[in-house]
């Protein structure tokens, strides 16, 4: 009964975090609402049990994410949002609200949470989570299957980290050029 | 330097700890959560709080970009390197029975050098990604 | 009536904060805002996944003796590796950012679409 309360009161605050972020307009505590709710989302995924999940997501959402953006926020020196006055979004509040709808009617199928009989506990889960140790000697099933069974798909990962790195060198590799901002179609000799 | 003080002489007592955490993180992802990311991303968050703290030239300084990226392509060429090294030891690629005398302790290696191979890759990636942001904003 | 409600709660709130990031990412002008709301995009669908892999008094998928009934280990797997290029994209989308900003010298889009078109 008290991890549905605790579970319940952390996804109402992620709601509210979320609701706050959409409607404020200066960048600074956009960014740090962002870590609060990489933060929340984090405690969430250790009430669910994915203590893994919960390590990554409270690592990087909250430390690297964070970080990057205040890092960005300094390089293009502004600082709030810039909202015209009679800007009145009906269109795109009409597309979600029909998006959301749907995907509501999508879920009333949906087994309950928690489930032990739902059909996604019922495949491969239950080979992994017996032969693990057999097969591979580590009782972690969740390093196992990444770095044995599905290791295909950590390499592909690991590529993608790096492609991600090599990318930003090449965007903001060089020194930043001298000449004033604003003029279009000027030559951009990085170093 | 007063208001400077509290954070340097906390971030000089935490950043050992931290970057042992890592290490421990990395090697002990067999037994408990962890495993080759987690530790990459909070050994790459020990090395940030030293640039943030102590200036982005002493961190350069512990440890240069260029060691970065040759550090960053060698934990791609490790994950690869143990698929070809199963190659030529007869099994598939990435078969990693065949790297020891039984299936079992032949795994357990494999994992080992894969997730050391991820660690690395990801502490040097974020490591650049941040180094390079931070050069940007120097005139 | 009420199980229903409290089975199906985590969803629905999943499905909340995917139409707030969504909404966020094509209403709002501003670059870094929509980058946000991207990030609050993929939170949301973690929560989504993580949510259909627990199992009602079930623990962390570490085999340890004495316990019978462990967490579905194969989402966390999907999502570990999701959270890690979800942070992948950030970074280049902000490296982006920060370019636009140094051609146009401004990161609000409308502006940016004027400056293209008054060639």
């Amino acid at each position: 009964m008290i991890d549905v309360f605790i579970n319940i009161t952390l996804l109402a605050f992620l709601a509210i975090t979320a609701v706050a972020i959409v409607r404020m307009t200066n960048l600074f505590a956009i960014i740090m609402l962002f870590g609060i709710f990489s933060f929340l989302s984090a405690s969430l995924f250790v009430v669910m049990d994915a203590v893994d999940v919960a390590f990554t997501e409270a690592a990087v959402g909250a430390g690297i994410s964070t970080v990057l953006m205040i890092a960005t926020m300094v390089l293009i020196k502004t600082q709030d949002e810039k909202r015209p006055a009679g800007h009145k979004p009906w269109l795109p509040l009409a597309v979600v609200i029909v998006t959301g709808a749907a995907l509501i009617y999508g879920t009333l199928d949906i087994p309950a949470f928690g489930d032990a009989n739902a059909p996604a506990q019922k495949h491969v889960a239950p080979h992994y989570l017996e032969k693990s140790i057999a097969e591979t000697g580590v009782p972690n099933v969740v390093t196992s299957v990444l770095a044995s069974y599905r290791g295909f798909d950590t390499l592909g990962e690991v590529f993608v980290v790096f492609t991600a790195g090599i990318a930003v060198l090449i965007l903001i590799g060089g020194r930043r050029p001298k000449s004033i901002p604003n003029n279009k179609g000027r030559d951009e000799n990085d170093a | 330097m007063t208001h400077n003080l509290i954070l340097r002489v906390v971030s000089k007592a935490l950043i050992p700890p931290i970057i042992i955490f890592a290490l421990y993180v990395q090697f002990h992802g067999d037994f408990g959560p962890g495993g080759g990311f987690q530790a990459g991303v909070i050994l790459s968050a020990a090395l940030i709080l030293y640039a943030l703290v102590f200036g982005l030239d002493a961190a350069e300084q512990a440890i240069p970009p260029t060691v970065l990226r040759i550090l960053a392509s060698l934990g791609v060429l490790i994950y690869a390197g143990v698929g070809i090294v199963t190659l030529f030891l007869g099994g598939n690629y990435l078969e990693y029975s065949v790297l020891g005398s039984t299936q079992v302790a032949g795994q357990h290696l494999g994992i080992l050098l894969v997730e050391l191979g991820v660690g690395i890759t990801v502490f040097a990636v974020m490591l650049i990604i941040f180094f390079t942001f931070a050069d940007r904003g120097r005139p | 009536m009420m199980d229903f409600v409290i089975g199906h709660y985590n969803y629905w709130i999943a499905i909340f904060l995917m139409m707030v990031g969504f909404y966020t990412v094509i209403s709002r002008g501003n670059l870094v805002k929509k980058i946000i709301g991207l990030n609050i995009f993929q939170v949301s669908v973690f929560l989504l996944y993580i949510s259909m892999s627990t199992v009602q008094g079930g623990a962390a998928p570490i085999i340890t003796d004495g316990v019978k009934l462990y967490s579905n280990p194969l989402p966390h797997v999907l999502i570990l590796t999701a959270i890690v290029v979800g942070v992948a994209t950030t970074a280049l989308g902000l490296a982006l950012v920060v370019r636009i900003k140094e051609a146009y010298g401004t990161i609000e889009e409308d502006e940016i679409h004027e400056q293209d078109h008054t060639l």
